[in-house]
């Protein structure tokens, strides 16, 4: 099958996720499932890949920053840029690509293969729906939730290495964060998110439920959708990038 | 009553069912038969509606399932009951879990009476004080009969079962059969069983459509089974030195040499 016929199939799919749920009991039961699974559960991971990131982009900061005439609390200014324009939104939105795009191809994979989709099918409900909509609903809604957490932590982890290495002052550090904050920026990278959670939640979807074959085709299915997911949010993030701030 | 006129299906360049007639009657097992790859899983799929073909009708008491709107076809999946071959329970649902889900799905019953339901048909399959475990935690026969559960819970019209009995030991097989047996009577429901469990033909095998290479090569009762000329038939159902020598001892009573 050739990628035209892929992205044909990957919105015809959408076309069956975006209707009206049958049961809105079952619905929201499956909803609060998906937010613990999805959401709840990637927030350790997200806030230690945050803490430490923003450590590193501190240090990486001060070290290059060596010129007397360059203020101290440009490193503070320029690691909150980087870890809210950035680091925040993207790096840990292909971590989460990597966590939650195998768990969900994995997860729906063995549901096509093991016939429980069949057997939604053929009790007349829409599967795509029943099992896709709550996980696209879970991540777009709960992911700027986690970016934010994120971006604090973030900040904070700078904060923490400047303390532990004596590279800089915190007082300098506390100015740089406080320096020019443009509420707009917090925005772009919320709006990336939620695109980023999209596409986290959908192409790997995509995957489990179209995989033919037994156990090994579904770990290929979970690769290949984590590897799409991430080149899919990449490519978003320059176009986004290039829409929103320019 | 299922009547299905000359179906064809194809996948690709495959044509796997050549223009499959058949009849399924209400009240009574129906069992298709046949070499693997001969279509049946293709065919009871069709049936349920999970492929479309390209050719034929299928009409569920009457009514043709092309014609029927898109909540027709809704409510007839609601009457229909299906045991997957591998049962394909839920995994992260629990057994009662399983068995509530098209009560949940389809019925605006209170909790309380969905409970009496689940545990009802658990009883009826024979199932009991299992209601929590979960589907990994059960053995063969058990996942089949939660199967069995979930496919009556809602009390289907017809029943389609996917080679019920397969991985399962001699015993458990024939359990499994007769409970199918004993719910079809006890619920005067369409039953379509896919096998090629010789046991299964032998014990509940009412009505018998054998197919090969994707056509209706014979169709007959369990009776009419031992006394067919038709030689895929007899090289298929006897391939065993056993059911030959049962086959060989039944003909010769049947014409009193013995």
């Amino acid at each position: 099958m050739n990628y035209i016929e892929h992205i044909g199939k990957y919105f015809t799919m959408l076309g069956q996720v975006f209707k009206r749920p049958q049961k809105m009991r079952i619905f929201k039961e499956a909803l609060f499932r998906e937010l613990d699974d999805l959401g709840n559960k990637s927030l350790g991971i997200s806030a230690f890949i945050a803490f430490f990131v923003g450590g590193v982009v501190a240090i990486q900061t001060a070290l290059n920053v060596d010129n007397p005439m360059i203020p101290k609390y440009l490193i503070g200014f320029a690691t909150k840029r980087s870890i809210i324009l950035e680091f925040a939104p993207t790096f840990v939105s292909v971590i989460l690509a990597g966590k939650v795009g195998s768990f969900i191809t994995s997860s729906i994979g063995t549901m096509r293969v093991t016939e429980q989709i069949d057997a939604l099918e053929v009790m007349g409900i829409n599967s795509l729906n029943h099992l896709v909509l709550p996980k696209i609903l879970a991540t777009v809604f709960f992911y700027p939730f986690i970016i934010s957490i994120s971006m604090f932590l973030g900040i904070l982890g700078g904060y923490v290495a400047g303390m532990l290495t004596g590279l800089f002052s915190t007082v300098d550090y506390i100015d740089g964060i406080q320096l020019e904050f443009n509420p707009y920026f917090v925005k772009y990278a919320l709006i990336k998110t939620m695109v980023f959670a999209f596409v986290i939640a959908t192409i790997p979807s995509y995957h489990g439920y179209y995989v033919k074959g037994g156990a090994l085709e579904v770990g290929r299915a979970s690769t290949q959708a984590v590897v799409w997911t991430s080149v899919v949010i990449i490519v978003l993030n320059y176009f986004l990038t290039q829409i929103l701030l320019s | 009553m299922i009547e299905v006129k000359n179906i064809h299906k194809s996948f690709g360049d495959a044509h796997i069912l050549k223009g499959i007639s058949a009849v399924f009657e209400k009240g009574k097992t129906s069992l298709i038969i046949g070499q693997s790859g001969s279509g049946k899983t293709v065919f009871i799929k069709t049936l349920l509606g999970l492929f479309q073909p390209e050719e034929g009708d299928i009409c569920y008491d009457g009514i043709n399932y092309r014609s029927m709107s898109t909540d027709q076809r809704r409510d007839l999946r609601k009457q229909i009951g299906m045991v997957f071959q591998g049962s394909a329970l839920f995994d992260s649902a629990t057994v009662a879990e399983n068995v509530m889900f098209p009560l949940k799905m389809f019925t605006e019953q209170p909790l309380s009476e969905m409970l009496d339901r689940v545990n009802s048909v658990l009883k009826r399959v024979d199932l009991v004080n299992a209601n929590d475990k979960y589907p990994a935690e059960l053995s063969g026969g058990m996942q089949k009969r939660v199967a069995i559960a979930r496919a009556i819970v809602m009390n289907p019209k017809y029943l389609f079962c996917d080679e019920p009995n397969s991985g399962l030991d001699p015993r458990t097989a024939i359990l499994i059969d007769n409970l199918i047996q004993e719910i079809t009577d006890e619920y005067n429901i369409t039953t379509v069983i896919n096998t090629h469990d010789m046991n299964s033909v032998m014990e509940i095998g009412e009505k018998i459509v054998f197919l090969r290479n994707g056509l209706k090569e014979w169709d007959g009762t369990n009776n009419e089974i031992f006394i067919t000329e038709n030689k895929a038939v007899t090289d298929f159902v006897y391939s065993s030195e056993l059911f030959k020598k049962v086959r060989k001892a039944y003909l010769l009573e049947r014409e009193g040499k013995i």
